[in-house]
């Protein structure tokens, strides 16, 4: 029977030159949420999404997409990296990016042909980018090239998405067609991760929230979840304890 | 006329069998080197190809020193050998060591290179032939003198080999086309996709260093760093796609290698050399003329601007004083003087008159019902800005004039609208003039 948790994270800690960023992480999440990934700078929101889809590597624990490994469930998972990640002075136009979404599917070799064109093409028309297919990308305001990075994301035809910061810096219009985009990505039943920093919009937005601050603070349905007891420890400044260890591990040897 | 002389000879030249191997080596080359250039640009790597046509030295001599003779199939392995290394090295002392990317690629090649030197001083027994010289000017003059036998034809060895890597790196760019895109684009979702970004930059390493080790011979270390960078550097200039910017680079890496042959008979110099030039030439054009970012393009955009601007203001100027309702009328000579004088406003009240928003009775200027229209809508860009400045920005009135006279010439029926409602149905400007409909 295949497992309705769409992600499974179990005691997983991540380091970075030996030095925790993140501790002993253990949550499930079940399939068809809207979840926000929220928490301070240096939190470790990013490197919880890295971690899980492989990208940095795990110092303990592990990551179980639908009760499997990663690695055995890429094609359900997608991933939309910081809109500053790539170059947008790359020369490829609009419809190229969100052809890309297909790569994974077709794997090595396969080149894309006429049905994934047309899906590319039914993607931008959803993010209604569809007039702008043939422009080169250098010439997209950051909201429509966030739209750009949505509709390759569509794309990818997955079950569980990750999105990182999808509203930084653009403008209120293109946020609320994001929102309207991810919630019907969600009746689809679509699991859905957020990073999030707007504390104002996370109950409007999202039905399920990850708080993390170093460690994970909370994580469930925003209404039991998202709570001023939470928020406080989840805002209320480093745990120090964590963060000497964190060094002393670095250092491999005890603080005196 | 020894100019013309040497240009005559040049041409006979390049029509004599030796020439024409010498061009066509020299195309081979810079074609191959072109085509895996592009990828190194993209990824900003371009010192890569620097680094590691310098590094593969130490592979090239412990191979020469093994097989004991200057043989192409030991030469390639031990220089993928090295380039493999050296990008590992590389790699590794930036992530574990913590040395910054760009001091941990100078340490590597230069070591590298170093390292070679001693082999090849030490190892390589004395009376055997290794000219380092050769490594950095290439032998482009002589390469006619050492054929192979290819398809029943004698060709000449260095062609031989050059052509041959240029099609081995058509055969892997299109075969991975996209897995190399993808990952130079995004390699962290290449990665999630299970096209691992690492491994394809091992590949892409490994055939940088193929591409260098057999273009060495021939042009030398020199030219293949030139090729490497300049040709996708230009055609990243002038392309807006992956497959018209290496289109572009192959062409210019072949005018480039035509070019260059030319100019050195005429000079009588070294061919390599003024292949180069010739490449740096090609990318200064492209520098000054490309479409939409070339220096000549956006002073042309910019006069485009400025004239657009002086020709509103002109437009602007008559519709005031028109709706002082006062019968003076502006002269010509009046009207340019307001607008900043000089050439601009000369030649922006010419365009104004040939396109009828302007008409001249004697010296006198009235608009045209066609430039009455173009001037209210500026006018009332001008005006709503004001309004909305006082109103929503609380700036005093004595401030808004300058910022309203500045962006009226960019405010479009978009924006008009939204400010429009934005104020809801006000009819005059903070002066207390009317905003015209």
């Amino acid at each position: 029977m295949p497992s309705s948790i769409a992600l499974e994270i179990h005691d997983m800690t991540v380091a970075y030159h030996r030095r925790p960023v993140l501790w002993d992480v253990d949550l499930q999440v079940p399939e068809g949420k809207l979840v926000g990934v929220i928490g301070p700078n240096g939190a470790g929101k990013t490197t919880l999404i890295k971690a899980v889809l492989g990208l940095v590597p795990l110092a303990s624990g592990k990551v179980e997409i639908y009760g499997q490994p990663y690695q055995d469930q890429r094609h359900l998972v997608g991933y939309v990296p910081q809109r500053e990640s790539v170059d947008w002075d790359f020369p490829v136009t609009v419809r190229d990016v969100v052809l890309m979404g297909t790569y994974g599917r077709l794997g090595w070799f396969r080149r894309p042909r006429r049905p994934e064109r047309e899906l590319a093409e039914a993607c931008l028309e959803q993010v209604g980018m569809a007039s702008f297919a043939r422009r080169q990308i250098r010439q997209l305001s950051g909201g429509q090239q966030q739209r750009v990075f949505l509709a390759r994301a569509l794309a990818e035809q997955a079950q569980v998405y990750f999105l990182d910061e999808p509203f930084a810096g653009v403008d209120a219009a293109t946020e609320s067609a994001i929102v309207d985009l991810l919630q019907s990505m969600r009746s689809a039943g679509k699991t859905v991760f957020v990073v999030h920093h707007d504390l104002q919009t996370v109950r409007e937005y999202f039905d399920w929230v990850i708080l993390l601050n170093m460690r994970l603070v909370a994580c469930g349905a925003v209404g039991d979840t998202f709570t001023p007891e939470n928020m406080q420890k989840t805002y209320g400044g480093r745990l120090t304890i964590l963060d000497e260890a964190a060094e002393a591990m670095r250092n491999r040897e005890p603080v005196r | 006329m020894p100019h013309a002389l040497a240009i005559a000879t040049t041409f006979s030249d390049l029509w004599n069998p030796n020439g024409l191997w010498i061009v066509l080596t020299a195309c081979a080359t810079n074609c191959a080197c072109a085509l895996v250039g592009c990828y190194l640009v993209l990824r900003r790597m371009s010192l890569m190809g620097d680094a590691l046509s310098h590094a593969v030295l130490p592979g090239l001599a412990v191979a020469f020193i093994f097989s004991g003779a200057y043989d192409i199939g030991p030469l390639m392995i031990g220089a993928v050998a090295a380039g493999l290394l050296s990008t590992f090295l590389i790699q590794t002392l930036h992530q574990y060591a913590r040395v910054p990317s760009d001091a941990s690629m100078g340490v590597v090649f230069t070591g590298l290179f170093a390292l070679g030197v001693v082999l090849i001083k030490k190892g390589i027994p004395p009376g055997v032939h290794f000219d380092m010289a050769c490594v950095y000017q290439g032998t482009l003059d002589y390469t006619p003198l050492y054929t192979v036998e290819l398809l029943g034809r004698e060709v000449p060895r260095a062609f031989a080999i050059t052509g041959g890597v240029f099609l081995l790196n058509v055969a892997v760019v299109s075969a991975l086309w996209k897995e190399l895109k993808l990952s130079a684009f995004d390699p962290a979702l290449a990665t999630t996709m299970g096209f691992s970004a690492t491994l394809l930059h091992y590949l892409l390493m490994a055939l940088v260093a193929v591409t260098a080790v057999a273009s060495f011979e021939a042009v030398g270390s020199i030219l293949v760093v030139a090729m490497l960078i300049i040709p996708p550097a230009t055609a990243h200039l002038l392309a807006d796609r992956l497959a018209s910017m290496m289109f572009i680079s192959l062409l210019v890496a072949i005018a480039a290698a035509i070019l260059g042959y030319i100019l050195s008979t005429v000079f009588d110099t070294n061919i390599a050399g003024m292949i180069t030039v010739a490449a740096a030439g090609l990318f200064g054009l492209a520098v000054l003329f490309a479409p939409q970012h070339g220096v000549v393009s956006a002073l042309a955009r910019n006069l485009g601007v400025s004239l657009r601007v002086v020709r509103e203001d002109l437009l602007a100027m008559l519709y005031r004083v028109e709706e002082l309702g006062s019968p003076r009328r502006l002269a010509a000579a009046e009207a340019q003087a307001a607008v900043g004088g000089g050439w601009l406003a000369r030649l922006s009240l010419s365009n104004l008159l040939r396109d009828g928003r302007i008409a001249r009775s004697g010296d006198r200027l009235d608009l045209t019902p066609a430039g009455r229209e173009a001037a209210r809508q500026l006018v009332r860009s001008h005006r709503l800005w004001e309004t909305y400045l006082v109103k929503n920005l609380g700036l005093p009135l004595d401030h808004v004039h300058e910022p309203a006279h500045r962006i009226e010439h960019f405010i479009g029926d978009d924006i008009r609208e939204q400010l429009q409602q934005e104020l809801d149905a006000t009819a005059t400007d903070p002066h207390g003039r009317e905003i015209p409909e």
